[in-house]
């Protein structure tokens, strides 16, 4: 949804889809086998046709849709709101009852999309009516409105009473049930809508052609996979992380939403001693996972020391840091990572192969946000393929899968209507002010002596 | 119809331009006749200048669409609820609202969630955004912003740090800052500049990047320190409702769904669009990835959320049903990716089985249009932001 009522083509959007399809159902529900039963239905002294009771269209909601009551009321609701069903005993109060209180449909003509936006020369023309037909009949809203209004359009005025009293004239000459039936409807349209206040402006724009149908033959081009694949994935991905989403299947020891109790953020939290073993077996699922979990990173580069590859995990460090810090920083930090890591004898020299290597090289002379992208890459995908798997294999990760707790699930509070404090944590914009006052690397910390500041 | 005593002419052709439009039964000299809305103005005023719309007609492209769906179609050898059978069903599912937040004066339109997985930053019409703990319910910091319809709003990843922005243009981003006489608006930082509102916006990995989408019909890619325009993005021909990052390993790509119908997926680093999809049938009002980044979720004023697959590169589900008429104006994925939580304007979140297709629960609470969903980062709740001025905790 937007503000603006043009696409750029000049074309007038349609507004509030919604709308066809409320109409759509009010058209069914009108269907003389398969819609509403109605009747007549006596206001005061007249007979009023084809109306129906609340509970009918609840009912016939429930019986189309397939849905509870609730939903039922839910959705009638909206109709009368959106003025496609109008009361006939309280017409100012715009709810339905599931009861015997009357309805009717209200005629195409005063439909919200047929007659949308309610122009202000109609509205005016309305309350000039009711002025006319019987003074003092404007309620104190609508006087203001009239007043507000002839001052505005006052350059149709003369349009307007012309108007109001040819139509007065028009529907004299009806029916006494007709006329009743018509003012229902008009006032009812009237009570839904409130006129906004801009005419239409209309403006040219163009379309770039050309880039639609450039767009459209590289997209020809692409590779696709087959559907069957994709969606096996979805299943899969799903039944990997049932047991993970705590929506789904719960969490131990609770869910601190519903028993206030925070020992499952505790026990999740960054600087924990022992992790769960829920979180441990995460870091199987994908090498993302692995690193985006600091614990598992730092796991992760312990195991690295002893297979004397740290500098590799390092180095993707530090080209994120890279690639997502400070513009203005940017030629110092290529740099530094250039002396540790790339010029040859560095200290913790990293092995890409010589055509990266070249094309980084050539690149680093004209430093830029993704100059280190493709040797980045590369040792990431190193790792993933070659040092993760044989993480997930090696003693220190099936030590720490062994030691890993599974939580007691809570047991139920013996007063459940107690309710119990909920404490508040310290702000992260707390801990990190500290950090920088401490001068301390924005990214976790390395076990291994040599200097971990880039 | 059985409204038998009135029968007008809605729709035809006016007596004045002979253009088929809605007609309004107007009199002139005593004689009814029928005239376009547009025709009854002028009449009244006299004067009104009438436009022109132009219409132009894609032949070239509408072949070259009908081609690419050939091609797409060639690959789709199995529908997802067919996939989806061997799954078991859902249980019974029961959601309540735990936390109610009130504080906002007026229509809730954003939030997001920090990091900590308790805390949130919530944006409203009256230009006020708020951090709350959400666990307590105490609000922690409140900024006014100088503009209303503050329809953006973004928590940094480091929790140091918001960013917000709506009917300005502009983006800004505020240090959260403890200090309790400390005027927050004091070091904002002016980071974007569109030259329409700002609909969404959000940080990348680190706190030093903004990604914005906006009116204008661009989305683009800034520097939070200096201010400075990184990349931007042009091939949306209307207004951008929504933007979400892919949770992908090489971290380089977003989609993008506007009120052109269209999803776009576009590659950070050159600018370019590299996927498009469009068969909604109207205003995409938000865009969510799957957890997996294999695919994202859509939500439209059609009344329907969709799911677009990147590698088969077409839509794959459709949820949608008789009763929901009004559109969903926000969509997010639950942890595992098995369940869909949508918000929708007829006050209501509708939850779907994303496999098999069909809606899991409806919940009621709110009292007017849901503006915002999301769920936290660590899944145990998700937030839903109102037009009825507050926010709720679900779990």
């Amino acid at each position: 949804m937007t503000i603006n009522t043009l696409s750029q083509d000049g074309v007038q959007r349609q507004q509030m889809p919604c709308l066809t399809k409320m109409e759509r159902m009010i058209i069914s529900m009108q269907d003389p086998d398969m819609g509403i039963k109605l009747r007549n239905q006596r206001l005061l002294i007249t007979v009023i046709p084809h109306a129906m009771t609340g509970l009918d269209i609840v009912e016939w909601l429930i019986k189309k849709c397939s849905i509870s009551d609730e939903e039922a009321l839910h959705v009638g609701q909206l109709f009368v709101k959106y003025g496609y069903i109008y009361p006939l005993k309280e017409p100012r109060n715009l709810i339905l009852k599931a009861d015997d209180s009357s309805y009717r449909f209200q005629t195409p003509y005063y439909w919200m999309s047929t007659r949308w936006p309610a122009s202000e020369l109609d509205y005016a023309i309305y309350l000039a009516k009711k002025n006319i037909r019987k003074q003092g009949e404007l309620i104190e809203y609508e006087k203001e409105c009239y007043n507000a209004l002839h001052k505005r359009i006052n350059h149709t005025w003369d349009f307007v009473v012309m108007q109001a009293r040819e139509q007065l004239r028009a529907s004299k000459q009806r029916r006494k049930g007709d006329r009743i039936v018509l003012e229902c409807q008009e006032q009812a349209y009237w009570l839904v809508n409130r006129p906004p206040v801009s005419p239409e402006h209309y403006k040219l724009t163009t379309l770039t052609k050309n880039t639609i149908i450039e767009h459209n033959r590289i997209s020809l081009a692409r590779n696709r996979v087959k559907s069957s694949i994709c969606l096996e994935s979805y299943v899969k991905y799903c039944e990997q992380y049932q047991p993970h989403d705590p929506i789904m299947q719960g969490c131990l020891p609770s869910n601190p939403w519903i028993t206030d109790d925070i020992m499952f953020w505790n026990m999740n939290s960054e600087t924990v001693a022992l992790p769960t073993k829920l979180r441990v077996e995460r870091w199987s699922f994908s090498f993302m996972e692995l690193l985006n979990d600091q614990m598992g990173r730092k796991e992760f580069l312990t195991y690295l020391e002893k297979e004397f590859s740290a500098e590799n995990l390092c180095f993707w460090q530090a080209c994120e840091d890279v690639r997502h810090g400070e513009t203005a920083k940017i030629p110092e930090k290529v740099d530094e990572v250039y002396k540790q890591f790339l010029a040859p004898g560095a200290s913790r020299w990293v092995n890409i192969d010589s055509k990266t290597m070249e094309k980084t090289l050539e690149g680093l002379k004209r430093p830029h946000r993704f100059v280190l992208d493709d040797a980045q890459m590369h040792i990431y995908f190193l790792m993933k393929k070659d040092s993760y798997p044989r993480y997930l294999k090696s003693e220190l990760y099936k030590n720490l899968l062994a030691r890993a707790i599974v939580p007691q699930e809570t047991k139920k509070s013996v007063f459940p209507f107690m309710r119990r404090q909920r404490h508040s944590s310290p702000s992260p914009a707390l801990a990190t002010q500290t950090a920088e006052d401490d001068g301390k690397a924005k990214y976790s910390n390395s076990n291994s002596g040599t200097a971990s500041r880039l | 119809m059985c409204d038998q005593t009135f029968l007008a002419i809605t729709f035809g052709p006016c007596d004045n331009c002979s253009q088929n439009k809605p007609l309004m039964n107007i009199y002139l000299k005593n004689e009814p006749i029928n005239y376009c809305s547009l025709c009854v103005e002028l009449m009244a005023c006299q004067g009104l200048a009438k436009g022109e719309t132009t219409n132009t007609l894609k032949a070239e492209s509408e072949s070259l669409k009908a081609k690419l769906e050939e091609e797409r179609a060639k690959l789709h050898d199995v529908e997802l609820h067919q996939v989806a059978e061997k799954i078991d069903a859902l249980g019974q599912f029961v959601m309540k609202t735990r936390r109610t937040l009130k504080g906002h004066g007026n229509k809730v339109l954003c939030m997001d969630w920090c990091r900590d997985k308790r805390r949130i930053v919530s944006s409203s019409q009256d230009g006020k955004v708020i951090v709350w703990d959400a666990y307590t319910t105490n609000k922690e910091h409140a900024v006014t912003m100088p503009c209303t319809w503050v329809m953006a709003c973004a928590y940094a990843p480091s929790g140091c740090a918001v960013a917000c922005g709506g009917l300005d243009n502009k983006c800004s981003v505020y240090p959260l800052s403890l200090d309790k006489n400390e005027n927050l608006a004091a070091k904002k930082k002016s980071v974007a500049m569109h030259t329409n509102y700002l609909s969404s916006c959000s940080f990348t990995n680190s706190d030093m990047q903004i990604l914005t989408s906006s009116g204008d019909g661009t989305c683009a890619l800034w520097d939070v320190e200096s201010g400075q325009l990184l990349q931007s993005f042009h091939g949306h021909s209307a207004d951008v409702l929504s933007l979400d990052l892919a949770p992908s390993e090489t971290g380089n790509t977003f989609v993008s769904g506007g009120c052109d119908k269209k999803a776009n997926v576009w590659d950070m680093r050159s600018g370019q669009n590299v996927q498009s999809f469009e068969t909604h049938e109207s205003d995409i009002n938000n865009v969510k990835y799957y957890p997996s980044g294999d695919a994202f979720a859509t939500g439209s004023d059609d009344a329907t959320c969709r799911l677009y697959d990147l590698r088969a590169d077409r839509e794959v589900a459709i949820y949608s049903k008789d009763s929901i008429i009004f559109g969903a104006s926000s969509v997010d994925f639950s942890l595992s990716g098995r369940l869909l939580f949508a918000g929708y304007n007829d006050y209501t979140i509708n939850v779907w089985d994303v496999l098999k297709g069909t809606r899991v629960a409806i919940l009621f609470g709110h009292e007017n249009r849901v503006s915002t969903v999301r769920v936290s980062p660590d899944g145990t709740a998700f937030c839903s932001g109102s037009w009825d001025n507050t926010l709720r905790i679900w779990a």
